[in-house]
């Protein structure tokens, strides 16, 4: 059941991503930054959360869960910490991913060269 | 030939229209809905293997990226995204794919101020808007706590 759901909300997000983009035109840059935040936005509004819960990787892996992900870990670092977790929490609960990519990215420059294709 | 920006534009809508819709957003649905089940199909994975949610969580993000990053070192992931639109651009594998395509792209500017600052070209505003509202929403709940 969660992977029928995972399926169809994580369509849906990318079908209603690819509506905003056809009318406006808005460049790929301020789609994710919106969406980021779009995702801080609903989880510290509290909608996100029973949304993750309920959809699972159709919530997270779209570029919202990386807003909620680093929403949630600000909350709950605040919760643990203080007021030092507010500024730590988001980056270390999205660390893992944002190391990968970057590490990754960097790696690939190094071996593959772009250019024309084939 | 001179053209203005009105005329421009008229001249490049006429010699690429743009999809129609019927075609772009059911390519979108269906890729990015795929993705996101294939994440879901890692994530049970990484769970029945003993891992907890939060680092099967973590895992899949990390799984998903290695993907984004590997197919657009091969020049794979512009194929798919040409048909695939948003459902290659939203998920995580976009965010990877936008951070890997230019620093491959321009690492003949040099490692430094190329590979290493370009890839930074759609990453940088993404990670500096999300970094600042987990801060402020970090912020609110501290000054919840307190008040």
């Amino acid at each position: 059941m969660i992977f029928i759901k995972a399926f169809l909300v994580g369509g849906a997000i990318c079908a209603l991503s690819q509506i905003l983009i056809d009318k406006t035109r808005l460049t790929p840059a301020r789609i994710l930054s919106f969406y980021a935040v779009l995702g801080v936005v609903l989880t510290a509004a509290g909608v996100y959360g029973p949304f993750v819960e309920w959809a699972g990787c159709g919530a997270t892996v779209p570029i919202l869960g990386f807003g909620y992900t680093m929403a949630q870990g600000a909350r709950e670092a605040v919760g643990t910490v203080g007021f030092t977790g507010a500024l730590s929490g988001g980056l270390s609960a999205a660390s893992a991913g944002i190391a990968a990519a970057v590490t990754l990215s960097f790696l690939a420059s190094l071996v593959f060269r772009g250019g024309n294709k084939r | 030939m001179k053209l203005s920006t009105e005329e421009y534009k008229k001249l490049w809508q006429k010699k690429s229209p743009p999809s129609p819709w019927y075609k772009t957003v059911p390519a979108a649905f269906l890729t990015g809905g795929l993705i996101c089940l294939l994440g879901q199909g890692i994530k049970s994975g990484f769970l029945s293997a003993g891992l907890s949610e939060k680092v099967s969580s973590a895992a899949v993000s990390c799984s998903l990226i290695l993907l984004g990053v590997s197919l657009t070192a091969l020049r794979i992931y512009d194929d798919i995204a040409r048909f695939a639109g948003a459902g290659t651009l939203v998920p995580i594998t976009g965010f990877a794919n936008s951070i890997a395509a230019p620093a491959i792209e321009f690492k003949t500017e040099g490692f430094i101020l190329g590979a290493c600052v370009k890839m930074f070209t759609i990453a940088g505003p993404v990670l500096t808007l999300a970094v600042t509202s987990s801060v402020i929403y970090g912020v609110i709940c501290w000054l919840g706590g307190v008040l």
